[in-house]
């Protein structure tokens, strides 16, 4: 039996293969498709153990709602710029089931999942962003997982809207004091 | 084979450790706290799906503006599949490379070598309808690296796939057979696992070679499987 390939680093080259644009997941007509959902801008700096920005990284976000169409690919890649800064422009989410529920009520609360690849990291670390303020960050299955003091780790804030999008920050850190916590899955 | 089974966990041995001390980058970008492990929902077991009309394929990295690259050209063909042997159709492959000379057409490369006019080093093909795909390259060359004192990487092209799901994410090297480099590569040799490690090096292959025209490799690629197998606990 096979097993999977395995991982290897991205690189500090890996923007050779980049497209800028693809930041944006409501650069191809997600207004009209889903004029209900609020466009949000997720940014935030990603640290290493020493505490420094690091300007190198890739960071990918997938999410599973509003459904990937043409005209809204639910996958985004940006690069950290010079002073470690994501940023991604999207759509927010709305609640999907959790795992293993089907035919059931179990909700998970609005979320985007995170994959950081960066020189440094033989594997992507994955992650999650959840939003401040919403219920059912409560009743979460996966929030639930984590010890409560490491929760605020995967929580953006809110900062406020800006150019016809709400704001959110969540800072992600590798290694150290807060370091942010990291899913298996 | 329903498309909510969870995908299996990978096999131990199998995948490169985070805390690689010999690969000094590894040392300050490792977590210290252990992953919390989750099931997988919809997150996890969708993905995104790229098509070749909005993305356009790339399976010829060797044609610039002004000409042809410089190097020795070569085909890399190969075949996804999951871990129980099933192809992964349709799916996105990103390559990415040095030129013939070591050198990366990136700006962040100081390496002192030359760049090559018609060679930008970036490729994005998708797998067939049995998971077969090629590219047509250049040879990358090796190049210097920090890592340690007189650290040179092995000859490798970088991939990047996506597979059925976000669980399914790949990113990874291709090395070549009998670089006499392997052995001192720690990215190589951060795979614990001496046949999963070999794995990543690529195939001479006569049947890619063509007359008077390219050298062939293969390189297979399997990504994780659904569900857990029967015998399993
Ligand atoms: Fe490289």
């Amino acid at each position: 039996m096979p097993i999977a390939t395995a991982s290897q680093t991205i690189g500090p080259y890996w923007h050779l293969l980049e497209d800028e644009s693809w930041a944006d997941l409501t650069r191809l007509g997600a207004a009209a498709a889903h004029p209900d959902r609020r466009p949000i801008v997720l940014s935030g700096v990603l640290r290493d153990g020493a505490g420094d920005p690091f300007p190198d990284a890739c960071v990918e976000l997938w999410q599973a709602d509003p459904p990937a169409s043409d005209a809204f690919p639910g996958f985004g890649r940006s690069r950290t710029d010079r002073d470690g800064r994501y940023r991604f422009r999207t759509l927010m989410p709305q609640p999907v089931p959790a795992a293993g529920a089907p035919g059931t009520n179990a909700l998970q609360a609005p979320h985007l999942a995170l994959a950081i690849l960066s020189r440094g990291l033989m594997h992507a670390l994955h992650t999650r962003v959840y939003f401040a303020g919403q219920a059912l960050n409560e009743a979460d299955p996966v929030l639930s997982a984590i010890a409560p003091a490491r929760r605020g780790t995967l929580i953006a804030t809110p900062l406020g809207a800006h150019d016809g999008a709400d704001g959110w920050q969540l800072d992600l850190r590798l290694q150290g004091g807060d370091e942010t916590v990291f899913l298996e899955f | 084979m329903s498309e909510t089974l969870p995908f299996r966990p990978y096999a131990p041995g199998s995948q490169p450790a985070l805390d690689t001390p010999a690969y000094v980058g590894t040392r300050l970008r490792h977590p210290k706290q252990a992953p919390v492990k989750i099931a997988q929902s919809i997150t996890e077991l969708s993905g995104p799906r790229f098509s070749p009309t909005a993305f356009a394929p790339l399976a010829d990295m060797t044609r610039g503006a002004q000409g042809a690259a410089i190097g020795e050209r070569i085909i890399i063909a190969g075949r996804i599949t999951d871990e129980d042997g099933r192809p992964v159709p349709h799916s996105m492959i990103e390559i990415w490379q040095a030129n013939a000379a070591g050198r990366y057409d990136h700006p962040n490369d100081s390496h002192d070598a030359p760049l090559d006019p018609n060679f930008h080093g970036a490729g994005r093909v998708f797998s067939d309808a049995e998971g077969n795909w090629q590219v047509l390259t250049i040879k990358p060359g090796a190049y210097p690296w920090p890592n340690h004192v007189n650290a040179w990487r092995p000859n490798h092209v970088h991939f990047s796939l996506f597979g059925p799901a976000f669980a399914t994410r790949l990113v990874t090297q291709m090395y070549f057979p009998g670089d006499p480099l392997l052995e001192y590569d720690p990215v190589f040799n951060g795979i614990p696992d001496a046949a999963a490690r070999n794995r990543l090096i690529a195939a001479f292959d006569p049947q890619i070679t063509r007359p008077d025209f390219a050298l062939g490799y293969r390189f297979d690629i399997v990504l994780r499987g659904r569900g857990a197998t029967p015998m399993e606990a």
